[in-house]
């Protein structure tokens, strides 16, 4: 029987410091219980562009950083037996696994058994127009006729069924981000597929770590007001689950970061809308009555969740092409260099009135008007004269390269025949995706689990 | 009791959060104490104000008494989300420090650091 389950997060996105993993697998090592390590490293455009890589490469396609990410942990997970749930096959489970593999061939290690889940990518399944049906909130796959990826949001089932077969690692591709840790937790308590109150433990415990260190320090500093030391080290979370789904949030000993009521609150209500209906594909979350409370310094108590029984359909992000954006900056400094960047953004509107009539573009003056400002033409509000630094950001988005570059091309003008002293000008085109929200049958979703080598 | 003038921030803590063109601010308060008085002034229509120029087409509050806690949710305020906002942040993260400029009337106290 057993009393408590260890799962800790060494990533929250794509992007996530790679060396977080070493210290949480370290104090895994040590955990009394079955010990899991999650990786989550998928945002919403990640699996696209993911996606984009295996048409160019069929080797490619999952997180560029896998190797960053798992490679210096390996060698000690597999020793100490604990067991990685990453979503970091992305696009290409099959080829992560590989990758895993190779890395552990490479190291000299015991041959790993490697779960890939798939199943997720409905490109094969349903024609754009049929997504198109299901498209919820908004109408861009309206009229679509290549979509660039279409990925479900499996459950947990796949991950505990991986697990079961004995998996030392389950490579996924789209998952729910909670179900990496809702699935170790199934696989180890044996908890029942309509133990709402549980999978809703279960799912919280998820929702809590998916986003790494946004609970342990991460995201939360403002001093003085709200102070975080030893951010240069910050220790990534550990959830202690027990079989009725308590649990504490804690992180590795001698690392930065704080673990509190207030960093456990804000990571407990990100991203939620209504709480007390979280959608989660294996249960509906509710939050209200959760309690949280601090035992002692980075271990916090986390009681309460309930669950309502699972949603219908499952949600599926679709991403189609978005055409491009282009931005150009350019900076003026020194005495009076706000009267010449207020003249530089004039001198563009006239030229792109003449030139580009058509085009929306949106002027920024970073550092005084342009994160919080509400569109082009914020120039005009809290526009202080004094200012003796100011950087001009123009910014469209278009189907083609060749109208943003009409814009790009009047900010490098500017070199010339522009305002005096402006400097500093980069541009930039990036190609982009737009992404839908679907809701998808359940008969759609048949998540299969492949094992890739290992012992017997 | 004497009241005096606070912004939200010397009081409380915000996160944002995106799912497509739909923003979610949670705001915590940094003591219970001023749970009331969050309550009754940081209505949804007041945060509606304070983003008007986003133009949100709904705002809805949601209250977590045992937390201390709020969650907003505000539609359409993201120029149509990460993937098509011309902006710097599309993804909002910066306007839970919208939410924390708005000012609250609280009675007179010390400061509230965490």
């Amino acid at each position: 029987m057993v009393a408590t389950v260890f799962i800790g997060a060494a990533a929250g996105f794509a992007g996530d410091r790679t060396d977080a993993a070493g210290p949480v697998a370290d104090a895994l090592a040590s955990c009394p219980g079955p010990r899991f390590l999650m990786f989550e490293t998928l945002a919403e455009r990640t699996l696209a562009l993911s996606q984009l890589d295996r048409q160019r490469d069929p080797d490619r396609g999952f997180s560029p950083a896998l190797d960053r990410f798992v490679g210096p942990v390996l060698a000690r997970c597999l020793r100490d037996k604990i067991r990685i749930v990453g979503n970091f096959g992305a696009a290409n489970p099959a080829a992560a696994a590989a990758r895993i593999q190779g890395m552990a061939r490479e190291q000299g290690l015991p041959e790993p058994r490697i779960a890939m889940v798939e199943g997720d990518d409905l490109t094969g399944v349903l024609l754009p127009d049929e997504l198109a049906a299901r498209e919820t909130g908004g109408s861009i796959l309206r009229g679509a006729t290549k979509v660039v990826a279409a990925n479900l949001y499996l459950g947990a089932e796949p991950i505990a069924r991986a697990l079961d077969q004995g998996a030392d690692i389950v490579v996924t591709g789209r998952v729910a981000d909670s179900a990496l840790a809702l699935g170790p937790l199934i696989h180890a308590f044996r908890w029942k597929y309509d133990d709402w109150d549980r999978l809703a433990a279960g799912t919280l415990a998820g929702h809590l770590l998916e986003c790494g260190s946004q609970i342990t320090g991460g995201y939360f500093a403002d001093p003085p007001f709200k102070n975080v030391s030893g951010m240069a080290d910050l220790g990534y979370p550990i959830a202690e689950i027990d079989a009725d789904g308590g649990m504490v949030i804690t992180k590795p000993a001698g690392t930065g970061g704080r673990v509190d009521r207030f960093t456990v609150i804000e990571q407990l209500l990100y991203e939620i809308h209504d709480p007390s209906a979280y959608l989660a594909p294996d249960v509906v979350l509710d939050v209200t009555d959760v309690m949280v409370e601090q035992l002692v310094p980075d271990r916090v108590r986390v009681t309460g969740a309930r669950g309502k029984p699972a949603p219908e359909t499952l949600k599926a992000t679709v991403c189609v092409d978005g055409g491009v954006l282009g931005e150009a900056e350019i900076s003026y400094a020194g005495p009076n260099a706000a009267a010449r960047a207020r003249l530089a953004a004039e001198i563009i509107g006239a030229r792109m009135r003449k030139r580009a009539p058509g085009l929306v573009f949106r002027i920024d003056a970073i550092g005084v008007v342009s994160v919080l400002g509400e569109n082009g033409g914020t120039l005009s509000r809290q526009w202080n004269s004094d200012l003796p630094d100011v950087r001009l950001r123009f910014a469209a988005q278009s189907a083609t390269v060749a109208d943003v570059e009409l814009l790009l091309d009047e900010v490098e003008a500017l070199y010339c025949a522009g305002p005096a002293g402006g400097s500093g000008v980069r541009r930039r085109v990036t190609p982009r995706l737009a992404s839908a929200s679907c809701l998808i049958e359940r008969n759609f979703a048949a998540p299969r689990v492949t094992m890739l080598g290992g012992r017997p | 009791m004497t009241l005096e003038t606070v912004t939200l921030h010397e009081v409380a803590n915000a996160r944002s959060g995106d799912k497509g063109n739909r923003l979610n601010i949670a705001l915590v308060c940094r003591d219970p104490a001023y749970y009331p008085a969050v309550a009754e002034q940081i209505t949804a229509e007041r945060v509606a104000e304070a983003f008007a120029a986003r133009r949100p087409s709904r705002v809805v509050r949601y209250d977590l008494p045992k937390l201390s806690a709020f969650n907003f949710v505000l539609d359409d305020v993201l120029e149509g989300g990460v993937n098509s906002s011309l902006g710097l942040d599309g993804h909002g993260k910066s306007l839970s420090f919208l939410l924390l400029e708005i000012p609250l009337r609280i009675a007179k106290q010390g400061g509230g650091k965490s």
